[in-house]
């Protein structure tokens, strides 16, 4: 690995000039839990290394102006628990990051990572689709903007532009009564790759469910936002047969392929139950909320 | 391409090193700074062997490349004795929890990180704690009990 290029810029523009003058096989360092693994086992060349770990905008986590937060690309999951408001608001999403690798891995994995590196089964990724959160990418050609589903093209594919980093995550303000939840399958207890993924983001109003969204992983080729669960339990008091339809709307959006973790069958039906139980655990913690 | 020039500081000693832009940190303790405590069981961040702390935070040296130790705060196996072994050490000889020693530098790191946080973690605590740390000789509990008596102890002496 002695050929590398290793740049640490200070700055956004440093770091988006010094990525986009680098040729095409530049990488962004962020955690390095994913890039320093595909380096070490030669699926992954990089010429230059651009660690944005020192670029304030990826690494600040804010309230923003309208109550929501802005928490950027690089900040890490044990960073981000450690916030004292974070994680009362979007327990969901904090406990989707947490749920990435040991101790070890969590000082270091972030949100931005998780997405970039653009697995099916990116565990932080559910949830942030769940909550609407928006993607800010800057590039040489500007600024723009990108909802969390519309960024991975595919298994180890985003739909970023050559030059373009991901900044940070917009996530809106929480109206009262409004909470979220995730949970994944695996076979094991820890450090194991999700079967199924499913993030709840719902608010409720006296009882009756006013907003919802719901999002999908490791079932098919990207994360998925499922807008026919998320219709069958808005303006429902999440009864039964509301939340049945939501369970048959996730396993019938499931594309899911068949390994030794699960058949298709299984993952198809494990979608269902999980939507269910999350969306009990959500609503409980908004009735709270 | 010319090597990196690194400023760092490792168990509090100001120190310099040169290394390649693609050498891990393990690689940079280990093979550049003579620093063998910390090991390699995988070098994919599974097994923990390589537990250091950078600023304060457990991480894997492994998945940390030597140049981002510029400018920051590594901590390693090899500065947890003082002229005395720290509480841990010394419970986990005497309880023998250690008998390869392989996952051992990791699982004290990783259990002191720990204790620097929560002085009275439950045991589920500590083994979600030290999920990252895989050991192949002892079975756990040893280390669990072991890291659960000197949280005990520690609690008591700082009354
Ligand atoms: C032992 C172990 C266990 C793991 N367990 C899990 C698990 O349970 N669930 C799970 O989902 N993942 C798991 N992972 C994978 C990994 O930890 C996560 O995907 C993590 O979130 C990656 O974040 P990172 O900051 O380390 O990314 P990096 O490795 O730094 O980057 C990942 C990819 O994204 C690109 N990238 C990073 N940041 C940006 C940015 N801001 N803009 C543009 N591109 C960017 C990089 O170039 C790279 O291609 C595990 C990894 C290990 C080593
Ligand atoms: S050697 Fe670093 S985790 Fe195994
Ligand atoms: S004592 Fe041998 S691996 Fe833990």
């Amino acid at each position: 690995m002695s050929d590398i290029r290793y740049l640490a810029p200070h700055t956004l523009d440093d770091a988006i000039a010094q990525y986009a003058a680098a040729d095409g096989a530049a990488r962004i360092l962020a955690g390095g839990t994913d890039l320093l693994v595909q380096m070490r086992s030669g699926v992954l060349k990089p010429s230059t290394i651009v660690d944005v770990k020192k670029v304030p905008e990826l690494m600040a986590v804010e309230e923003t102006a309208d109550g929501g937060f802005r928490i950027g690309a690089a900040v890490s999951g044990a960073a981000l628990e450690e916030h004292a408001k974070f994680g009362k608001v979007w327990p969901g999403v904090l406990e989707g990051l947490n749920l990435i690798g040991s101790t070890q891995v969590q000082g270091r994995a972030s949100m931005g990572g998780n997405l970039c590196n653009g697995s099916p089964a990116g565990d932080s990724v559910p949830a942030l689709v769940a909550a609407g959160v928006v993607a800010t990418i800057k590039g040489p050609n500007g600024t723009r903007e990108m909802k969390v589903e519309d960024v991975p093209a595919g298994p180890g594919k985003t739909n970023l532009k050559p030059g373009e980093i991901l900044v940070s995550f917009t996530f809106p303000a929480r109206p009262k009564g409004s909470s979220d939840a995730y949970l994944r399958m695996i076979p094991r207890t820890e450090m194991d790759i999700a079967v199924v993924g499913v993030g709840v983001s719902l608010t409720l109003d006296a009882g009756t469910c006013t907003a919802a969204r719901v999002g999908l992983g490791a079932v098919a080729p990207t994360v998925l936002l499922v807008a026919d669960a998320a219709k069958a339990l808005i303006g429902s008091k999440l009864d039964d047969a509301a939340i049945e339809a939501a369970a048959a709307a996730c396993s019938a959006a499931c594309n899911p392929i068949d390994d030794k973790r699960g058949t298709i069958e299984y993952r198809t039906k494990v979608a269902g139950v999980l939507l269910k139980r999350a969306t009990a655990i959500a609503a409980e913690r908004a009735g709270r909320a | 391409m010319a090597k990196i020039h690194v400023s760092t500081t490792i168990n509090g000693e100001p120190t310099e090193f040169l290394c390649d832009a693609g050498d891990s940190m393990l690689d940079a303790l280990r093979d550049t700074l003579g620093l063998t405590g910390s090991k390699e069981g995988c070098g994919t961040g599974d097994c923990g062997a390589c537990s250091v702390t950078l600023d304060g935070r457990l991480v894997c040296s492994c998945l940390m490349l030597a140049a981002e130790a510029d400018g920051h705060k590594v901590e390693t196996i090899e500065g947890m004795a003082s002229d005395h072994l720290h509480p841990l050490q010394q419970k986990f000889l005497e309880s023998a929890a250690l008998q390869c020693g392989i996952c051992t530098p990791g699982m004290l790191i990783a259990a002191k990180s720990l204790l620097e946080r929560n002085p009275d973690p439950t045991e589920t605590e500590v083994r979600f704690w030290l999920a990252g740390n895989l050991c192949r000789c002892t079975g756990y509990d040893k280390i669990v009990r072991a890291v659960m008596e000197t949280a005990a102890d520690m609690r008591e002496a700082a009354r």
